[in-house]
């Protein structure tokens, strides 16, 4: 259906949601593709699919949520829906993204504990949680392989990442403290070298 | 006052909340790097629910469809049925969100300022420390198991090299170990 296009930009053609039922039923979509992760699912579906971001609008706002706190992909629904639709687009986004999966998983949750003594099923279960952690293990080595690209330097990252593990992982202490102690530490070593190669 | 059957007071619930508002501002990463915190939390410090039923939570958050993020809603709703869900699922919803959106334009505006890049670059290497924590701790009920440490080394190799979706690991699992070899 032809449009008007009334803004004759220089930019990269994009599409937007035309409605906040469009934004509900796209965000839905993607939570409902995304086993183990909806990220590189949304990147599929909001750049290549929908044509609705650019490549390198979509990196930007990822960058953003992941310096933030909470789910990665909850801020990037929260961000996207805010940038087209305001406040009630930021909320519609992350109900898109959460509602329907969160039925799901607590009715799975219900059947699990109506079935966790068959053997089979709590076999299944481990065998899953065995692969659970793997992704998580898996995930966090395909991460690493930005630390080239930081300002920190290879060796230094990776000695804040192995601190990290040894004082929650091994030693157990609050996470709290060593995000406000080593956190501190770190971007401040951070801060310092920006300087230093500016 | 207790709730259902599990034995938690109006008071612990309340405990329980404020406990997950917490963890989301610290949630840097996403809301797992905060599992450990919740494992020592309700697993360690409370005994609300167990080792296994911790990983299960997570293994179902995994294996359904949608943000790994709704594994907090698992726990809440293993601590104390649908009310614990509540709990933990706004309270860790609620901070970020406000944050986040607070933010957004913030950071958009100075995202190449010297403070928001130092601050990105300074946490990364803490997010990378805190998954493998997670990664670690989920790998604890395998721990003396041959089958089932087997599966976490071959999916941690299998999957930080290829682009193969997470989806086929998880079913491999579930047949893996619903034939007795995990």
């Amino acid at each position: 259906m032809p449009l008007t296009d009334m803004s004759a930009t220089t930019l990269p053609e994009c599409q937007a949601p035309r409605s906040l039922s469009e934004l509900f039923f796209a965000f839905n979509r993607m939570a409902l593709q995304g086993f183990g992760g909806v990220l590189a699912v949304a990147q599929h579906e909001l750049v290549e699919r929908l044509n609705w971001m650019t490549r390198e609008q979509f990196v930007e706002m990822l960058a953003i949520s992941q310096v933030l706190p909470g789910p990665n992909v909850v801020n990037l629904s929260l961000m996207f829906g805010d940038r087209h639709f305001g406040l009630r687009g930021a909320f519609v986004a992350l109900a898109g993204m959460l509602l329907v999966p969160l039925f799901i998983v607590l009715a799975l949750t219900a059947l699990y504990a109506q079935y966790a003594a068959h053997p089979m099923v709590s076999g299944a279960l481990r065998g899953m949680g065995a692969v659970a952690a793997g992704l998580v293990i898996s995930t966090a080595l395909k991460l690493s392989t930005t630390l080239k690209k930081s300002a920190m330097g290879v060796p230094l990252g990776l000695g804040f990442a192995l601190v990290t593990f040894v004082a929650i992982g091994l030693l157990r202490w609050p996470l709290v403290w060593v995000l406000l102690g080593l956190g501190t530490l770190a971007v401040a070593t951070a801060w310092y070298r920006l300087g230093r190669k500016a | 006052m207790s709730l259902l059957a599990t034995g938690l007071t109006a008071a612990d619930l309340w405990g329980l909340f404020a406990q997950f508002l917490v963890l989301s501002l610290l949630a840097v990463g996403g809301a797992i790097t905060t599992a450990p915190e919740m494992h020592r939390y309700v697993v360690d410090q409370h005994h609300w629910i167990s080792d296994a039923q911790f990983t299960a939570s997570v293994a179902i958050a995994q294996a359904a469809p949608g943000p790994n993020v709704l594994f907090v809603a698992v726990i809440g709703w293993n601590v104390a049925g649908p009310l614990g869900a509540l709990a933990t699922m706004i309270g860790i919803l609620l901070p970020s969100t406000a944050l986040s959106l607070w933010a957004t334009r913030w950071g958009h505006a100075r995202r190449d300022t010297r403070g928001v890049r130092a601050f990105t670059i300074g946490m990364a290497p803490l997010t990378l420390g805190l998954l493998l924590v997670t990664g670690w701790l989920l790998a604890g009920p395998a721990a003396g198991h041959l089958g089932a440490m087997l599966l976490v080394a071959a999916t941690a190799l299998v999957m930080s090299r290829t682009q193969l979706s997470p989806m086929w690991a998880v079913a491999a699992g579930a047949v893996v170990g619903a034939t007795g070899f995990a």
